[in-house]
């Protein structure tokens, strides 16, 4: 059995782990070309994000960030590390 | 040198840039709430006021929206170009960054892009109603102070703010000298920065509560209109909805048209001397153009529903809720609206694919949209289901007409992703595909832009299409009311008359290829007319069933209701055959002008000779199958 894996160190969650309502803070990039698009649509480090929908067939996700309702892949946001907010 | 005043119009995709441009132009065109809608460059003229009474001519041109000067897509690129590209003949003087006053902090991205390129550029704040807390003299002073630029905060729905903005506009702008990132930065690096320095620019302006409100209605919308099982429901229920309501509200205004064009051709019986020029104008002009007119309540409709689903914010949705299905066939959840533009017309919805970053996605929605039924095929559905199923049979509440209809459309729809499904294995690519687009806020339509746009391309099909099927339809009475051989003088009969003319003959040429598909050659006829535009298939039949008929007292539908197999007796209009020819023109290839836009599209005559050619034999394939099915 695996010891207990703290989330937030050891085991850094991207915004594709994310449920409806959760809220979480952007950490990093792991692709640079995606990032330039995700960061131009207003999706920096340090903004906080909200999931507030999942497409019916469970992909894409629609995420509340900077002001507006941005949709993306989920394997896009698999690219975004996230720090899930209590 | 006032009278060159070129000004650029930028802004993210929704900003409310085309609603400016309007306001300023008076020049209408559409705009809608899905990103990128404006793919065309829009140019139009407005008078400034300039100094002490004088005006100034600017010359406007609308950009697709963009997010950055960092090129995603090609509409992106056209913006790009022109700005950086000083050499460009239609480099402006001025630009007018549009933001939406919302939306402050993404917007300002682009803004400060702009103003790095050090040419002179006003902010228009747009939306400023829907962000009372903004407007403030205060929190304006210092946006412009922290920009260097001017900052005008207008709402271009409202009409306010506009007389100001020309005020500024007419004025001389000297261009901002601020930067905001470090010119040695990596692009990721820079957009860091990019942020930061933006973040700190709006401490004190931009509050994070202020759009939550605004966002409730939108939120609880989604809930449903996104929901696993409601969200499909709605969506089919919407489309039956449109369905259901073009065939019930256009069938009043058409009887109308129907029964005045018999009138007409009565009179013109009544009054007009009998001879050539007489037959002629009735039964080549007149029945051309009862064929064209009587199909605009239905294509005005259908324009006006596609517009209310773009500009309410609907039509952003119905793409996130499909994606996951359309990835699988090869194409992308932004595809789904140049398919749903394709049931008005295939040629804007070509066009519309531009917003497509991924080239193969592209390439493949061109390639299948044509396959969606689009208006041009309602006219030819609409006379075949009349002749085929008997007038109010009803389905429980549902008309039985309607229904048949929405399957016509289901198989072309379901016929396009199949098509896709087999492209994206024929089609190699090595790019990466993205679904990251902005989901905007619910809005009411702008009815007064929807009905220019209803108004708009109701002008182009009976202007553009209206030409050629009236061309056509005269061009088809001369072959069809003479002939070259003895046989044709000889008789009196006309049906005789008909099968020994000039397009008779043509007809019985290509019979032996379309006989298996359960055609005569009188479809034959119409079939080759056809194939410059599906529409003129209705005013070919209404010109091949008027020619000899001197009474003109009956519309097409019944005269081809009418129409008898001169071997067996039997009507014409079967079952099989008109199920046949229904699916044949649910697949063929018959519209130039969409043939011409995709090779434009994808500069290049491989791809639309390839898609006549494939389109071609699915259509022969498919109505040889029905045909024999059903006989």
């Amino acid at each position: 059995m695996p010891p207990f894996i703290n989330k937030q160190t050891d085991s850094p969650m991207s915004m594709s782990d994310m449920k409806t309502g959760d809220r979480a803070i952007i950490v990093e990039f792991t692709d640079e070309e995606l990032s330039l698009k995700l960061m131009e649509m207003g999706c920096t480090p340090g903004e906080i994000v909200t999931l507030k929908h999942v497409a019916p067939l469970g992909d894409p996700i629609a995420v509340s960030v900077s002001g507006y309702l941005l949709s993306l892949r989920k394997k896009e946001a698999s690219t975004i590390i996230i720090n899930l907010l209590p | 040198m006032n009278r060159d005043l070129k000004i650029a119009l930028v802004g993210n995709p929704n900003s409310g840039k085309s609603t400016l441009f309007n306001i300023l132009t008076g020049l209408k065109q559409k705009t809608g709430n899905f990103p990128g809608v404006t793919v065309d460059k829009k140019t139009g003229s407005t008078k400034l006021p300039g100094p002490s009474g004088t005006t100034v001519t600017a010359y406007l041109i609308d950009l697709p929206g963009t997010y950055s000067l960092q090129p995603k897509s090609i509409d992106e690129e056209v913006t790009c170009e022109l700005l950086t590209n000083k050499s460009n003949p239609d480099s402006p003087d001025l630009i007018v960054v549009v933001a939406d006053a919302t939306n402050l902090k993404r917007s300002l991205y682009l803004v400060t892009q702009l103003i790095e390129l050090e040419r002179p550029v006003v902010l228009a704040l747009n939306m400023i109603d829907q962000a009372p807390r903004l407007n403030s003299k205060f929190k304006i002073q210092t946006l412009e102070e922290r920009l260097g630029i001017p900052v005008i905060p207008i709402s271009a729905r409202k009409d306010t703010g506009i007389v100001e903005l020309k005020k500024i506009l007419a004025r001389p702008i000297a261009p901002s000298s601020k930067k905001f990132i470090s010119a040695d930065a990596s692009p990721s690096a820079a957009s860091i920065e990019r942020y930061n320095a933006i973040s700190a620019m709006v401490e004190n302006i931009v509050h994070k509560e202020d759009n939550n409100e605004r966002h409730a209605l939108t939120h609880a919308l989604d809930k449903i209109l996104t929901h696993r099982i409601w969200g499909f429901a709605c969506f089919l229920i919407v489309l039956l909805l449109i369905f259901q309501g073009i065939f019930y509200f256009a069938s009043f205004p058409m009887k109308w048209i129907e029964e005045l064009f018999i009138d007409f051709s009565k009179w013109g019986r009544l009054y007009l001397p009998s001879g050539e020029l007489t037959e002629l104008l009735i039964n080549g002009v007149l029945a051309g153009l009862s064929g064209v007119l009587v199909f605009i309540p239905q294509i005005a409709l259908l324009f006006g529903f596609i517009g209310i689903l773009e500009d309410s914010g609907y039509m952003a949705r119905v793409s996130f809720i499909m994606d996951r299905i359309m990835h699988k066939f090869g194409l992308n959840g932004r595809s789904v609206i140049p398919l749903i533009s394709g049931i008005a017309c295939a040629v804007p919805a070509i066009m519309g694919a531009r917003t497509i970053s991924n080239w193969k996605e592209r390439l493949i929605t061109i390639m299948v949209t044509p396959l969606m039924s689009c208006s041009a095929r309602l006219p030819v559905y609409t006379l075949l289901i009349s002749l085929i199923f008997p007038v109010g049979q009803r389905m429980h509440f549902f008309n039985i007409n309607g229904i048949v209809l929405l399957l016509m459309y289901l198989i072309g729809f379901f016929a396009a992703i199949a098509s896709a499904f087999v492209l994206k294995y024929l089609i190699k690519s090595k790019e990466k595909s993205y679904f990251i687009m902005e989901l905007p806020v619910y809005r009411s339509p702008r009815w007064k832009t929807l009905s220019y746009t209803i108004f708009e391309k109701v002008k182009v099909f009976l202007f553009d299409a209206g030409k050629i099927i009236v061309a056509i339809s005269v061009i088809l009475w001369v072959l069809s009311s003479h002939g070259p051989s003895s046989k044709f003088s000889a008789t009196q009969n006309a049906s005789e008359k008909l099968k020994n003319s000039y397009a008779g003959n043509l007809g019985r040429a290509i019979e032996p290829a379309i006989a298996p598909l359960g055609f005569d050659w009188k479809i034959g006829i119409a079939l080759i007319t056809s194939f410059a535009a599906r529409e003129v298939f209705v005013g070919t039949m209404a010109t091949i069933y008027s020619v000899g008929d001197t009474k003109n007292t009956r519309s097409i539908r019944e005269k081809m209701l009418e129409e008898k197999d001169p071997v067996t007796g039997n009507a014409v209009y079967s079952k099989a055959t008109g199920l046949s020819l229904m699916i044949f023109f649910a697949f063929a290839m018959q519209c130039m002008s969409t043939l011409a836009v995709v090779k434009r599209e994808t500069k290049s005559w491989k791809w639309p000779i390839f898609q006549f050619l494939y389109m071609g034999v699915m259509a022969y394939g498919a109505s040889f199958l029905v045909y024999h099915l059903f006989r």
